[in-house]
Order: C-alpha cells, then structure tokens, then sequence
C-alpha cells in the first residue's frame, strides 16, 4: 500500500492545507500532443456536462441527472489507463466515462434527451449509459449493484483465458455496502483481474466519508482481503493515469483485484437538483477554488511549460463549444422512441403467451 | 421411457448441459466439493473441474450478481441458491439487475443466467426456511420464473431455462426431489429435443366437472385429488402452470370455459398470491362462463411453524383441496360424490 497523496480522514471535514497535494505531478517527457489532448478531453466534459445541467434545468432532460463537475481529472486519467479491449462499469455518475471509454459524445447526450439514437435508446437515461461495442458495460443506479457485476464479467474474462481487465468505478459511499465486501472477497478468492475504483469526493449525497465510514482511509480497506490499495489526488490528470495504468497493467499480468482511491471535489451537489445547502459557504468555496479545480490546475501546469498558449487555448474551446453544440443539436432532433417499441426489450428469447397488455388493454382482447 | 426422480432428473440434465456447451457452468454454495446442499451437483466437479464448477463464499448477492456480470458476456451459468429463502439477500441482483439490464440498455445485451433454487414447507424447517416466495420474481417483468413438478418437466424445462437467453428463476421444490416419474429414454443426452417451450401451461389430466389450477408441488397435488375424486365420480380437469411468468392464461381460461368451475391450489400465501392473478385472469377471461365463485386453496397465512401438526395443518393437502372443490360444485348444484 502506498500513501501517495493527501487527505488524512478522522475529521468531520478536512481542511483545505491538508488535502492539497505537496508535490504536482511534473509534465517530464510527455508528448504535447498527449498533455493537450487530456486538456481537451476534460475540458470536453466540463462543457458537456454544464450543457447537460442547462439542458436538464430547462427539462429537456428527466430523471435524476449526477454530473462530475470537478472528477474531470479523474475520469479523463482512468479512461486513458484502459485498453480499448478493457471493460467498465460505473454508477450513475457515468456521462464522463462514456464519452472517456469512447462512446459518441452526440448519442450519449441523445440518450440523456430519451431519443433513439441515444446509447440504450432512450431506455436508460443518465444513470444507464451502455455499449457494447466500446465496452462500457454500464452506468447502474442502485448504490454497489455494479461491484458484483464487475466481478462476475472478470470472471468470463478469466473462464476463456482473455487477458482484459475490468475497471469497476463506485464513489465512496459505496465502500460500506455489502455488495462491495461480498464482491472484493469473491474477486480477491477467484484471482479476477477488477480494479475496483473509489471516487473519494468526500460526500455520498450529504453524509461525509467520516460520517459513514468507520475507516474513512479508503483505499485502506482492501487489506480485509489482501487486496492492495493506492491513493492518489485525482486532481491530477497524470497521477491518476500513472497509477491507474500501473494497477490496471499489474491486475493483467498477476490476474488479481487492486484497489484504487482517487480524491477530488465534487464542485456542486449530488445531483443537477442538488443545492448542496449541507456544505458551508467555505467548504463550497473549497470545492470550487481554482487550485481544486483539475481544469484549472492542468491549465495553469500547461501555460507555465508553454504548452497551452492564449490561442490554444481558445481554440480549443471554440471546438469543444461546437462539438458540444453539435451534440446537443443531434439530440435535439434524433426522434422519440414510438410508443409501438414498448415491448421490444423485455425478453431477449421471445416467448408465448407474454403480456403485452397496455394500461388499458383487457387480458382476454377477442 | 424410464423412471427416475426428479433429482436424478435434474442432475442428468444439467451434467449433459455442460457436456453441451462449454460456456455453461454452475455457480454456488457448497455445489463442488460437497456435492450440493441436495445432491443436484453431485458427481459434477470430479467431471468437470473447478473451472466450470464455482464454489462460492456465503455471499449470495456477491456470487448471485456475479453470474450476472459473467452472463452479460455471453457465459450461461448455472447459479444454485441453496433456498430460495437465501435469495432474499441477492434480491437486488436478481430484480434491479438481472431483470432489467436487457430492457435499460436498450437491448444490447441479455443476461442468460439460471437460478435453481428448491422452496416449499413440509420439512419442519421452520419460518425462515419454508417459505414459498416465487411471487416476488413471478412479478417482475424480465424475469422468467419456472415451477416443473415432474421429473420430464424438470428435465425439459431446465434444458429450456439453460438454452434461454434471459435470466430464469427456476423453482425446484423439497418436498419433489424424490418424487418418481417417466422420462423419455433419452433425457439424459447432451443433444436432444427434449425442450420445453418457456411459458406454455398444460392440461396434464383431462376432466369436465371442475378445473383445478396448480403449479410445482401443487401441480402433483392436484393431480392425486383428480385421482381421488375421480373414484367418487367427479371428474377434475388438471392444468400444470408449470411457467409462472410468462403466464400462460390462455390454457386454463380455456379449461374453465369448457369445466364452467375453477379451484385453485398453492403452495403459498393466499393475499396478493398467485393464485389471486388466477382468479382475476379466470374473471376477466371466462366471467360468462363461472357456475360458481373462483376458489383458492393455499397456505395458512402464517410464518410456517416447526411442530409437524401445526406444519401439516398449514399446508394444503389432498383433503383440503378436495372439500373445496365439492363445496364448489355443489353450490352450482352438481352432484358431488
Ligand atoms: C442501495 C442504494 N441506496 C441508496 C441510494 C440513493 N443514493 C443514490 S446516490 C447515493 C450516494 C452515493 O454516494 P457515493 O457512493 O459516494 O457516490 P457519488 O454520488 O459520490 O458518486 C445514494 C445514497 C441508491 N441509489 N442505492
């Protein structure tokens, strides 16, 4: 186990000094292209996401709708640290690592809209982004239903000899469910290749980690079942990919589960409907500052090496602000779902005798 | 044709299922190295290994949603939960995930998985052990939930439920595991056509004074009433659910329209039971056709107690069954016994 980053838990919150990260990352000898291409990318969902919260406010989008304003870093490293043939599963907090594993940005914002083209066709909304082809086995709603899952698909990985890896992403207020000891035993006892991932922003809606864990030191809590554990400050594009490319290359070859915790802040509340009135004006401020801020701190590495210059800069968000646009466009005017498709997904095996009722259908129609 | 149990029944089928398929393989407590709970898995990890033969920890959401995750790319595994009563802890697997990842993903993967799992009372087990709780699942649409009662049903059914590409709840009952009954010559090999179509109820016994509707145990129950009644010259047409969803209403609706009376019989609780959704389809389907009030026989709506007069006296049996189906027709005025 490695201590690779701040915060140290035991308190209700903890401060602001105590979680900033001692040392960044330094950019070394990484390819510009690639250092930009992470900034587009997080920069990517930053805007996607705040069109997804504008688009839902003025209901164009129902249900519930979880953002991950502030886990940009997180998502764009962890994404990075898969091969294309490696599988995901999430929670509901899931639009960034669709679009991160590679999903059309256009069809995840069209299932966001319930339209056609949307990546479940408009049957999973926000909380159920899927795809097989690019392997992102999906976003699930119910809290740690998708640890089982992860592990059971390493378990197919493992039954046919493949070499894929399997991310299972979670926040932190999953860690005390049973599915997530029930999962990480059965991974740890059948040698399964999981990286199980524990987004720590602290706050599982409003109940802090120090509220609902008796070990709030998550990545801690593999030790139970000799699973090592890493944390590391997922503000930092780099450190999140370096470390998570080592676990996930590790979980490969030794063909055994690792736990990863990256931390950040989630900027605004649980969800778009969230006003997050439990934080205090300073732990607000806190979750939002500039120097929380992943976007702002890789903007601010990047300009300081040279790399993003004032135009770059610009002109990298004039294009993301077209695609954004673009997606959102093809949402807008990919169809609804007809009401004649209602029972296409009930049954993959078609069967007899399956109610295909409406509400207002007799049972016996002559 | 031969006679087996509904064990051996079972056993032989899913041994030729693996030998089958390569991607079938059987998940759960105590199935490997103890042979199972029942016997079931008997003979299967000395066959086939422990690849393919998964003993698991006491966790049954964990390996319950794991067999999910490994059916979702493309394994087709066998899960035995030791009761049903267990899958109570996995019951989040099995509605929010099992049932619903074909429909919320839009169709893009299924999850072909099977849950066995024996239920029922009888056994002095006591409240937490003898519950028949197929209702919850017979509820829940993307869910198949399968109640064999014969040693050729369960044969034909588990080779369909193992075939099937959507999760199926397959209910095996203890108070059938040593039941006795015919099979075709060759259940037991890998490839044959003995598969039953999911969702098809039957007429098991042909009658015209009554039809009386039963599933699982229930289903041989009622078949040992008409047996009985048929000596006191009442003749008792028997359906055999045998699928309790899909349902197949079409079958006994029909059977009422020709019998005009209908008696129910469940191994369960009767408020909200299934033998509630019964009546209520045999009204809506078959009204102009009733001689007489729709009737459910099942069990005292209590949690089951230990002392084996109490046990018997909360389960339905050949009596009970038989004084509500002459009480039935004698109010329509036919003649009983
Ligand atoms: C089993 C279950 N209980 C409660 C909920 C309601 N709920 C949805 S999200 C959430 C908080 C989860 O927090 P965390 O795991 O930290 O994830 P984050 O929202 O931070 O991504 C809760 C309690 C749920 N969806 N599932």
């Amino acid at each position: 186990m490695a201590d690779t980053a701040k915060p140290k838990g035991g308190t209700a919150r903890g401060s602001a000094s105590r979680r900033r990260s001692r040392k960044d990352t330094a950019l070394g000898n990484e390819k510009p292209e690639t250092l930009l291409d992470y900034y587009r990318q997080m920069l990517f969902i930053r805007r996607f996401e705040e069109r997804t919260g504008q688009a839902y406010t003025q209901a164009r989008i129902g249900g519930y709708c979880h953002l991950n304003l502030g886990e940009e870093a997180t998502v764009v490293g962890l994404m990075d640290a898969l091969q294309e043939r490696d599988y995901l599963f999430t929670n509901y907090r899931d639009h960034g690592y669709a679009i991160g594993k590679g999903m059309d940005p256009k069809r995840v914002m069209a299932e966001l809209y319930g339209r056609v083209d949307g990546v479940s066709k408009g049957w999973g909304g926000s909380m159920h982004m899927y795809d097989t082809q690019t392997r992102m086995l999906g976003g699930y709603g119910i809290v740690g239903g998708q640890l089982p899952l992860a592990t059971g698909a390493a378990l197919a990985v493992t039954y046919r000899g493949g070499d894929e890896v399997v991310m299972c992403q979670m926040g932190d207020g999953t860690t005390n469910i049973g599915a997530w000891h029930e999962s990480l035993n059965i991974a740890k006892l059948w040698n399964l290749p999981v990286v199980f991932v524990v987004i720590n922003n602290f706050t599982g809606m409003g109940t802090t980690v120090e509220m609902s864990s008796a070990e709030p030191e998550l990545y801690k809590r593999g030790a139970a079942f000799r699973i090592e554990g890493e944390r590391v400050d997922g503000r930092d594009v780099l450190a999140v990919r370096d470390t998570a490319t080592r676990l996930v290359e590790r979980a490969r070859e030794e063909q055994t589960p690792f736990l990863l915790e990256a931390w950040s802040y989630r900027q605004k509340g649980h969800s778009v409907v969230d006003p997050a009135k439990y934080r205090t004006d300073e732990q607000r401020d806190e979750a939002r500052s500039e120097e929380n801020d992943p976007i702002a701190l890789f903007d601010a590495k990047l300009a300081k090496a040279g790399i993003l210059t004032d135009d770059l800069r610009e002109e990298i968000a004039a294009s993301v602000k077209a695609e954004v646009t673009e997606a959102a466009d093809f949402a807008e005017n990919s169809p609804k779902p007809d009401v004649s498709t209602l029972f296409d997904y009930t049954y993959a095996t078609p069967v007899p005798n399956e109610s295909r009722r409406m509400p207002a259908d007799p049972v016996f129609a002559e | 044709m031969s006679v087996i149990t509904y064990r051996q029944a079972l056993r032989d089928t899913l041994r030729a299922e693996m030998v089958r398929d390569e991607n079938v393989l059987v998940i759960g407590e105590e199935i490997g190295v103890f042979e199972g709970s029942y016997k079931i898995t008997e003979g299967l990890l000395k066959e086939f290994g422990p690849r393919r033969v998964k003993d698991t920890p006491i966790a049954e959401e964990g390996f319950v949603g794991a067999a999910v995750g490994a059916a979702m790319l493309g394994l087709r595994p066998v899960v035995e939960l030791m009761t049903i009563n267990f899958s109570l802890i996995a019951i989040d697997q099995i509605i929010n995930h099992a049932a619903k990842i074909y429909g919320m993903f839009g169709g893009q993967t299924s999850v072909p998985m099977v849950i066995r799992t024996p239920g029922g009372g009888g056994q002095q087990l006591g409240a937490t052990h003898s519950q028949n709780i197929e209702l919850f699942y017979s509820f829940i649409p993307g869910l198949k939930v399968m109640a064999p009662s014969t040693p050729a049903e369960a044969s034909s059914m588990l080779r369909a439920a193992i075939r099937d590409d959507d999760p199926v709840l397959f209910l095996e009952n203890l108070g059938l595991y040593n039941s006795k009954g015919e099979v075709p010559e060759d259940y037991a090999e890998p490839e044959n056509s003995n598969v039953a179509t999911i969702g098809r109820a039957a007429v098991t016994r042909e009658g015209s004074d009554i039809t009386l509707i039963g599933y699982s145990r229930m289903a041989m129950v009622a078949t040992q009433v008409a047996e009985k009644l048929a000596e006191e010259d009442i003749s008792v047409e028997v359906v055999d659910l045998r699928s309790l969803r899909p349902l197949d209403r079409q079958t006994f609706v029909d059977s009422v329209k020709k019998t005009g009376a209908a008696v129910i019989c469940e191994d369960d609780w009767l408020t909200y039971g299934i033998g509630a959704e019964i009546a209520a389809s045999i009204q809506e389907g078959a009204f102009d056709y009733l001689d007489a009030p729709v009737r459910r026989v099942a069990m005292a709506e209590v949690p089951m107690p230990y002392a084996k007069p109490l046990e018997t006296a909360a389960l339905p049996s050949v009596e009970s069954i038989s004084t509500v189906i002459k009480e039935t027709l004698s109010a329509v005025g036919k003649r009983v016994g």
